[in-house]
Order: structure tokens, then C-alpha cells, then sequence
């Protein structure tokens, strides 16, 4: 057991390096490179040549490398082109945004979609199978960012429900510990500023949810289905068991090994989706910092740095997803 | 916005207590996504396993015409193909053209509606929108094509040349596309874009096709190696034939179907993708391309305030276009599974 | 009043734009408390399909059930859901073909076990896996005590099936229905598992139905057989009648298809001709007719009826076999 989490350890880090690598190369090699981004088409040479010395492009892209991969190594990733500020500070400050819409939105699709996967499978074929199934196909198919505008369009403007956009109301003061500021209230007593950090959460997360939705309730769906043909199932009714006892310990038990993988997966398509919900919420999260990143100027130091630690979220997530299947399955816990 | 499809099938029937799971078994010890990738080599067995040849493909053609999602999703695809060739003869304007009628009621929160002459009014610039939006399915279809393609020649060049020598140049090539797989979808999209100095048309379908260039040659390289060992490669080994020549005519060819199938599913991520991007201002900057995807992105967004429309026709067509891929995706996909042959 | 009287018990299944199909055919069989009975046929000739509507373990849609199951009187068939779960796995168990994938691979035998006790014995868990343990021991499973906390995964095949008799048998019920409790067992451990079976329904006293294609289980274990076949009772007789005196041709083929060791040397085996899929609707006539060596005109002209023989049994055939067939 040891040994495999050692050797997964390893190449997780064999991956990470070979990501920096590929970026760190493409990035000082592409046309125009950093230099022309940061400087426009039309810049004279001698600026050119003072920028890319100031940056160190001068050098062989090897050494170029090994000075970077060094720093990294150090948690230093230099200062951001557009404020000048660390890149570990920036992305600290928006780390934890981020991460609390993820949750969310991972909470409100395991929850909503392993029920919803779960009766459709026992209603196969009737009109809640269908609509689900319907509901799966568009929430895949749609824009989420539309989704994002539309569902915005109805809470916020036409009927009142939730605010537009932000983590919290402007001017409500809420104490900074963990970043993630429903926590933060709940840590410092201010119930108010949590209730008013999940108020601001919720329609946001649903729409981040939309597609980890559609995928569980799928997964959830096609996996329940084959456990109910599996004669285990045949052999609890044959014991007499309650139904309860049949639908938690020999259903869902084993049609819930497939959906943990799902949720690893979909870390993924959290990411994703979150760059493009934050843009539409106004959440001060990595997406709207990738967003700003590009859109003013060309952020190359910070871009990296979230690229390299999107890849590295990734990777631990689906590892601990394997690692875990050690404590819910026993057939891998042999091998 | 990663790649829902090729999750969202149903997952592996877990018979027995022999099959390995794909986590922590000796094979896949792999980084990342193991079960993405498991998932993906037993999609490329599953049409490698039996291969009847042409009556294989008959016979799944035959299930796919009795499939009424079949069916919706082929009339959706046909429909969107027609409008896209036919353009030209069903818009009733110029799609670049600035008319002065609308141009003259142009105001900063105003943009004219439904008139005679232009049934879906006016966009920012004073051009008809219905004839943007016709014009549009020509251009999304090119990008979502295009980028399609690219992704799926690069793949397949991939997953052939690792599936068909195997050993270390299979190693090195699928730890390629590992590093590939553990970056989510659209933000390799997004990085791809962006380092880009300047973004074009042309970055966004190359930015959207290499997203798909690590599951399609998964998917080859599986259904290749599962030929491998079978026995009509074996047979025509036995019989001399050249490996290169066993390679092109006996297993790529065998190989295809899945990969066909999963191109369907492609297209659809590939025009929702493209659609982001844009929203990003990651798109193409080309004004006058009406594309759905730059349509809602841009404009829809930004005057969605003023005129939803904006947003909304772009974005109806984009979802009932995905959708009808997805349906026929996804039922190709069941046809071709050998657990539904009867 | 017997233990068990199934009366006219059809089942029909329906798939939506498919032809209905015919699994069992008014079957009517009783069985006696304590008594062995035998179901034998080919697969196909419903006589799984019977057990699992005696159980009332059919999937709720696709199906019809008819006819009566009357368990000491009472028709399970009419029963509630919830009563009729109280009495599977207490009154009425069953054990099936697959040991492996009858058990759930990712639960400790152990509380595969326990549960039935917890569910009807109201024990708690601590009580339940100590009976457990024994019941384990009970059916010959070795260090039993070890055995609670493995999963089906590492133990053999045999010791699966010991579990899954351990689980049938743990509320002490008074019928144990066994669908091919051997097929998917090794030879060697298959005399094995009926050795242990007999014993235990002979201690407990619990009838049991055993349903099997293989003539020499029921050789070796049933007191009373019914042969079915394309869904009905073709012939039924005690074990040493139907062994000596097999009437139907069905029987009698079934009988001489089995290869002997005291069979003369160069002497052929007789299979069969044909299979299932020959058959005819029983509503044209026999549905054994295209397979039969004795077939006569009366047999294409609506089916025969099941009548007494002399022999104690009853049997279903216009020209029945007269030849002996010496016991086995």
C-alpha cells in the first residue's frame, strides 16, 4: 500500500515537471513571445532588447529553466507583469474563492444528482427516468456561462432573490481567516456575514454544478442500473431484507464505486467551469484572475503559476480518488 | 467545460472479482485520470472485441435507424449541415452588410427588433440578424469541424503510432497525453489561447482541437492494442503479411469506429468550447464572422442587457446543435457496444 | 395440508411490442414438510422462472403472474410486499446458481450472514455474528471466526456456496428452494455441497425444492420429481418410479442421454434430436412433438392432459414409452 502511494507520489511529480516544462518552453518560444505581448507589435528594438534582458530571456532556455524551476522549487514565482505583486501572494488571495465555489458546487451535484441518478434508475423508463435523462443531455449541451446570464437574469433582476454578483454585500466586514468566507463567519461568530457569503454563493454554484450534475446523475444512473440486474441484489430480496437495508448496502454500496471516480474526474470540469462562472458572478476567484491576466496584458508569470497549480489540484484530487477506492473497495485492497 | 461526453457514458460492468480495478492495479499505476483513461481504453475494446467486418457496421447502422435518438439527433445534424451549405440561398441579407435603417436607430441602449424586413431585428451593428445567424451555422460549423478534425488526425497519428509499436514509444507517447489529460479541458484551451500573442480563428480551433488530441489517441492506441493479440492479426502475421500493411489495412481500420463515434461527441464540446473562449475574449476578432459561438460570447454578452435576443438566439442554436450530436454520439455509441447486440 | 401447493401457476412475460411469452405454464406441484422434490428440465423450461414467482422475486414489470402458491395455506402470491418480505429468508429461502455473483463483493461474509439474523431473528450485530460463526461452522466453512470478516473475493467457490447455505439456512426455514446449487461448482466439490445439503435439510427437517438439469442430483437426493418441459409438468413420479419407469419420452431421453459406465462398450448415447427451440405452442399440441421418437397424429391436435398412472405419478403424453429402464 505504501509503496503504491510512494510510486504514485513519484509520478505525480515526473507529471507536474513535465507539465512546467512543456509550458515554461512553449511560452518563451512561441511568435512574438512574452516580450511582444507585453510590449505591443510596434515597440522599438531597444526596448525589445531591454525588457527581454530585464526578464532574462537572453539566456539559453535551459538555464532559463533550471533558474525557474529553482525559484519554484522555493515558492517563489516571481511578480506578476500587470501589479507587481508575488504571484504566491495573488494566487493565495484567490485560491480559497475559488475553492469554496468548487465545494459548493460539487456538494449541490453529489447531492441532487446521486438521488436524482438513483430513482431514475428505479423508475427506468417512466416519465422522472425521461425527464432526467432530458435534463442530463441539455445541461451538457448548454453554454454554462449562458446558463450563468440567464439564471442571473431571473434571480437578481426579475425576482429578487439573490445579489447579482461578488462573495459578499459591499460594505459588510467579515474577518479573514481561512479565505473562505462562509467558513470565516461560521470561525468568527459574524453568522451574518456567512449567511450573507452563502447567500452570495448559492446562484453561482448552481450554475458551476450544471455539468458535475449531468455527469453524476448519468454515472449514478447507468451504474445503479447494472448493480439491479446483479443477483447479490437477487439474493438480499431472497433474504428478506428491508428495503432500506437493500437500497443502502447492496445497491448504492456498489453502484457508488464508479460515481466516486466520476467526482474525481470532474474536478476537471470544476475548474473549467469555474473560470467562466467567475467571470459571469464577478468572483474573486483563479478564474477571474486568469481572466484579468489575459485581458490586461499578457500575465505570464501568474498565468503559469495557476496552469501548474490547476494541473497539481487535478492530479491530487484523482489520486486520493484511487487511494480511496484502498478503503471502499476490498478487491483492489488485495493487488 | 471539459469533456462531459466521454464521461457520461455508462460506466464499466463490474462483473466477477477477477476484472482489475483500473486505480490501483499493476498496469495502470499512471498519474492521473486513471479511470478517464480506463474508461476510455474499454470503449476502444469494446469495438475492437468482436469485428465482423462490414456486417458489424451494418448491423449497428440497423439498431441506429430503429433508435428514435438516433433519429432526432441525425435530423438535427442534417438540418444544421443544410442551413450551413445553403446559407448563401436562405438568408435574406448580406451578413456583413451595415443597413442604415438599423444602423440609424442604433443607440447606446436601444437595438431595433422585429420588423418586416428583419424578422430577428438588428445586432450592434446595424446588420441583420437573421441572416447572421443563418451565416453562422456555416462558420460554427467550420470551426467545430475543423477543430474536430485536427484533433482527431493528431490523435489517431498518436494513438496508431504508440498502439502499433508499442513498447517505449508507447510509453513516452501516452505519457504525453497524460500530462495532457491532468490539465482541465478548457483551461488548456485558455493557456493555449493565451499564449498565443494574438488570438484568430485560427487559435481558437487549434487551441480546441488539441483538447481532444489526448482522448482520441487513447482511444485508438486501446483498440489497437486489444487487436493486437487478436486473432486475425495474429493470422495475418502467421501469413507474412508486413507489419506496416497490418497496421493500415487490418487494425486502423477496426479501430475507426470508435473513434468516429467519439468525433460525434467531440463536435459538440468543440463548439461549446469555442463558444467560451470567445466569452472569454479569447475568441476571434474578426468582426464581421458570424460564428454562434462569437455571437453569444461577445455581443450576447455584453447587450444582453439591452437586447437578450442577442444571447439567446446564438445560444438556442448552439445548445439544440450540441444536443443533436450528443443524441447521435451517444446512441452511435450504444449501437456499437456489443453488451446491446441482439 | 401440504407445506407447499403450487396450483396453476403461469407466468407470461410481455415486453413492450414484443409477442408475450409463455415461461410457465399452469405448473402445479406440491410439496410435503420435510419431503425433496425435484424440478428437472432444460434450460428454458421455466423452471427457475418458477421459483423465482414462487419467491415472488420476478422484476414488478415486464411479467403476469397467475395461479395460486399456497404456503400452509397462505397464497404468497396474494401477500403483501412487506409480508411477504417478512417471510423470505425466515420461512421460505432460496439458493442459487452462481455462488460468486450471489454474493456481494464488497461486504464481509460475515454480515451477509448476520443480516438475516438481525432482519428476522431481531438480533444485534454483536449476537448475529456469533451465530454467524457457527452457522459457518455449521456448513463446513474452516476457521470460521476469520472467515466473518473476508469478502466473497477470497474465499474458493465451495466455500461460497457453503456461505450462501449458511444464509438460506441460518432462520431455520421450514422450505429451502435450491435453483442449480452445483452447476457452477467444480465436480469434485459439487458431491460435496449435495452431501452437505441432504444432511442438513434431513436435520432440520426443512423441505427442500431442488431445481436442476442434471438427472443425477435428483437421483441421489429427491424424493418425489417433476419433469418439466416448455413450461409445464410433462411427468411426475417418485424418484424410483422415474428411474424404473419412465413414461414420457422426454424423461425417458433424458435418462438414456446420460452416458453410464456400465453401458455396454461401442453402444451409442442417445441425445435428444433438436432443441428448445423446435418446440410447438402447447395450444397446437404437445410442445415436445417435433422432438419426439413416439409422436402420433393425437399429439398435433391440442395439448395432452397430465393424467394419474398407475405408478403413483401423473404424466402428459398421448403414446407414452413402455420399455423399462433399468435403475440406476
Amino acid at each position: 500500500m505504501l509503496r503504491v502511494i510512494v510510486r504514485r507520489l513519484l509520478q505525480l511529480v515526473v507529471t507536474l515537471m513535465a507539465l512546467s516544462a512543456l509550458i515554461f518552453i512553449w511560452l518563451r518560444n512561441l511568435p512574438g513571445g512574452p516580450v511582444e505581448a507585453l510590449l505591443g507589435e510596434r515597440a522599438t528594438p531597444e526596448r525589445r532588447a531591454l525588457l527581454t534582458k530585464a526578464l532574462g530571456y537572453d539566456q539559453p532556455i535551459l538555464v532559463q529553466y533550471g533558474k525557474f524551476m529553482q525559484r519554484v522549487l522555493t515558492g517563489d514565482f516571481g511578480n506578476s507583469i500587470r501589479t507587481g505583486d508575488p504571484v504566491t501572494e495573488v494566487i493565495s488571495r484567490a485560491f480559497p474563492a475559488t475553492i469554496e465555489l468548487a465545494l459548493a458546487a460539487m456538494i449541490i451535484a453529489v447531492g441532487l444528482g446521486v438521488p436524482l441518478g438513483y430513482l431514475a434508475a428505479r423508475w427506468r423508463g417512466r416519465a422522472l427516468d425521461n425527464l432526467t435523462i432530458a435534463g442530463t443531455l441539455l445541461g451538457i449541451s448548454i453554454p454554462i456561462f449562458f446558463l450563468g446570464y440567464l439564471l442571473k437574469d431571473v434571480f437578481t433582476q426579475n425576482i429578487h432573490w439573490f445579489p447579482p454578483s461578488g462573495r459578499l454585500t459591499t460594505g459588510l466586514d467579515n474577518t479573514n481567516v481561512t479565505g473562505f468566507f462562509v467558513l470565516d463567519g461560521l470561525l468568527t461568530r459574524e453568522f451574518d456575514a456567512s449567511a450573507d457569503a452563502l447567500w452570495h454563493l448559492i446562484l453561482p454554484a448552481v450554475t458551476l454544478a450544471t455539468i458535475p450534475l449531468a455527469v453524476i446523475v448519468r454515472i449514478t444512473r447507468a451504474s445503479v442500473l447494472d448493480v439491479l440486474n446483479e443477483d447479490y441484489v437477487r439474493t438480499a430480496e431472497a433474504k428478506g431484507l428491508r428495503h432500506r437495508t437493500i437500497r443502502g448496502r447492496h445497491i448504492l454500496r456498489n453502484a457508488l464505486l464508479p460515481v466516486v471516480t466520476t467526482i474525481g474526474l470532474q474536478t476537471g470540469a470544476l475548474l473549467s467551469g469555474a473560470v467562466l462562472t467567475e467571470k459571469v458572478y464577478n468572483w474573486g476567484g483563479l478564474g477571474t484572475l486568469i481572466t484579468d491576466s489575459i485581458s490586461g496584458g499578457r500575465d505570464y508569470p501568474v498565468l503559469q503559476a495557476i496552469i501548474l497549480l490547476a494541473a497539481l489540484v487535478f492530479v491530487v484530487v484523482n489520486l486520493l480518488v484511487d487511494l480511496s477506492y484502498a478503503f471502499i473497495d476490498p478487491r483492489v485492497r488485495v493487488r | 467545460m471539459s469533456d462531459p461526453t466521454t464521461q457520461a457514458g455508462t460506466p464499466a460492468p463490474r462483473s466477477g472479482d477477477d476484472k482489475p480495478r483500473p486505480g490501483m492495479s499493476e498496469r495502470s499505476i499512471g498519474l492521473l485520470g486513471d479511470r478517464k483513461k480506463a474508461r476510455l481504453d474499454e470503449l476502444a475494446q469494446a469495438s475492437a472485441s468482436d469485428r465482423g467486418g462490414i456486417s458489424l457496421v451494418r448491423d449497428a447502422a440497423r439498431r441506429l435507424r430503429r433508435n428514435p435518438v438516433a433519429i432526432v439527433g441525425a435530423t438535427i445534424v442534417a438540418l444544421f449541415v443544410l442551413m450551413a451549405i445553403f446559407a448563401p440561398l436562405i438568408a435574406p441579407h448580406d451578413p456583413v452588410q451595415r443597413f442604415d435603417e438599423l444602423t440609424k436607430n442604433l443607440t447606446v441602449d436601444t437595438i431595433p427588433g422585429s420588423s418586416s424586413e428583419f424578422p430577428f431585428g438588428s445586432d450592434p451593428l446595424g446588420r441583420d440578424f437573421l441572416s447572421r445567424m443563418i451565416y453562422g451555422a456555416r462558420q460554427t460549423l467550420f470551426v467545430g469541424v475543423l477543430a474536430t478534425l485536427i484533433g482527431l488526425a493528431l490523435g489517431v497519428l498518436i494513438g496508431a503510432i504508440a498502439g502499433a509499436f508499442g513498447g517505449w514509444v508507447d510509453v513516452v507517447l501516452m505519457r504525453l497525453t497524460d500530462v495532457m489529460l491532468a490539465l482541465p479541458s478548457l483551461l488548456l484551451a485558455i493557456t493555449l489561447v493565451a499564449l498565443a500573442s494574438r488570438s484568430s480563428q485560427w487559435t481558437v480551433i487549434f487551441a480546441v482541437a488539441i483538447v481532444s488530441v489526448p482522448i482520441f489517441a487513447r482511444l485508438l492506441r486501446g483498440s489497437m492494442l486489444a487487436q493486437r493479440e487478436s486473432d486475425h492479426v495474429l493470422a495475418a502475421r502467421a501469413l507474412g503479411v508486413k507489419e506496416r500493411n497490418i497496421v493500415l489495412r487490418h487494425m486502423l481500420p477496426n479501430s475507426l469506429t470508435a473513434v468516429i463515434v467519439q468525433a460525434t461527441l467531440t463536435f459538440a464540446v468543440a463548439i461549446l468550447d469555442a463558444a467560451a473562449l470567445s466569452f472569454l475574449g479569447l475568441g476571434d476578432p474578426d468582426i464581421n464572422r458570424a460564428e454562434w459561438g462569437l455571437m453569444l460570447g461577445v455581443d450576447g454578452q455584453r447587450y444582453f442587457e439591452v437586447r437578450p435576443e442577442l444571447a439567446y438566439y446564438p445560444a438556442l442554436a448552439i445548445i439544440v446543435v450540441a444536443l443533436g450530436f450528443t443524441l447521435l454520439g451517444e446512441a452511435m455509441r450504444e449501437a456499437i457496444d456489443p453488451k446491446n447486440r441482439r | 395440508m401440504s407445506l407447499l401447493d403450487v396450483r396453476d401457476l403461469s407466468v407470461v412475460f410481455q415486453r413492450r411490442g414484443e409477442r408475450p411469452f409463455t415461461a410457465v405454464d399452469k405448473v402445479s406441484f406440491t410439496v410435503e414438510p420435510g419431503q425433496t422434490v425435484g424440478l428437472v428440465g432444460e434450460s428454458g423450461c421455466g423452471k427457475s422462472v418458477t421459483s423465482l414467482a414462487i419467491m415472488g422475486l420476478l422484476p414488478k414489470r415486464g411479467n403476469k403472474v397467475t395461479g395460486e402458491v399456497l404456503f400452509e395455506g397462505t397464497d404468497l402470491l396474494r401477500l403483501r410486499p412487506d409480508d411477504l418480505r417478512d417471510r423470505r429468508g425466515r420461512e421460505i429461502s432460496m439458493i442459487f446458481q452462481d455462488p460468486l455473483s450471489s454474493l456481494n463483493p464488497v461486504i464481509p461474509i460475515g454480515i451477509q450472514v448476520a443480516e438475516v439474523l438481525e432482519r428476522h431473528q431481531g438480533r444485534d450485530r454483536k449476537q448475529a455474528l456469533r451465530e454467524s460463526r457457527d452457522l459457518l461452522d455449521a456448513v463446513g466453512i474452516p476457521d470460521p471466526q476469520r472467515r466473518l470478516s473476508e469478502y466473497p473475493h477470497q474465499i474458493s467457490g465451495g466455500m461460497r456456496q457453503r456461505a450462501l447455505i449458511a444464509i438460506a439456512l441460518a432462520c431455520k426455514p421450514r422450505l429451502l428452494i435450491a435453483d442449480e446449487p452445483t452447476t457452477a461448482l467444480d465436480v469434485t466439490i459439487q458431491a460435496q455441497i449435495l452431501t452437505l445439503l441432504k444432511q442438513l435439510v434431513d436435520e432440520t427437517g426443512t423441505a427442500l425444492v431442488m431445481i436442476t438439469h442434471d438427472l443425477g442430483v435428483v437421483a441421489g437426493l429427491c424424493d418425489t420429481v417433476n419433469v418439466l418441459y416448455g413450461g409445464k409438468v410433462v411427468e411426475r413420479a417418485p424418484r424410483h418410479e422415474l428411474f424404473a419407469h419412465a413414461r414420457h419420452p422426454y424423461t425417458h431421453g433424458l435418462l438414456n442421454s446420460v452416458p453410464r459406465l456400465d453401458s455396454p462398450r461401442g453402444e451409442r448415447l442417445h441425445a435428444i434430436r433438436g432443441s428448445v427451440a423446435d418446440n410447438i405452442p402447447w395450444a397446437e399440441g404437445c410442445a415436445f412433438a417435433p422432438r419426439c421418437d413416439n409422436v402420433v397424429d393425437a399429439c398435433l391436435e391440442g395439448p395432452p392432459p397430465l393424467e394419474p398412472t398407475a405408478g403413483g405419478g401423473d404424466l402428459r403424453c398421448n403414446n407414452p414409452v413402455s420399455e423399462e429402464v433399468a435403475v440406476r
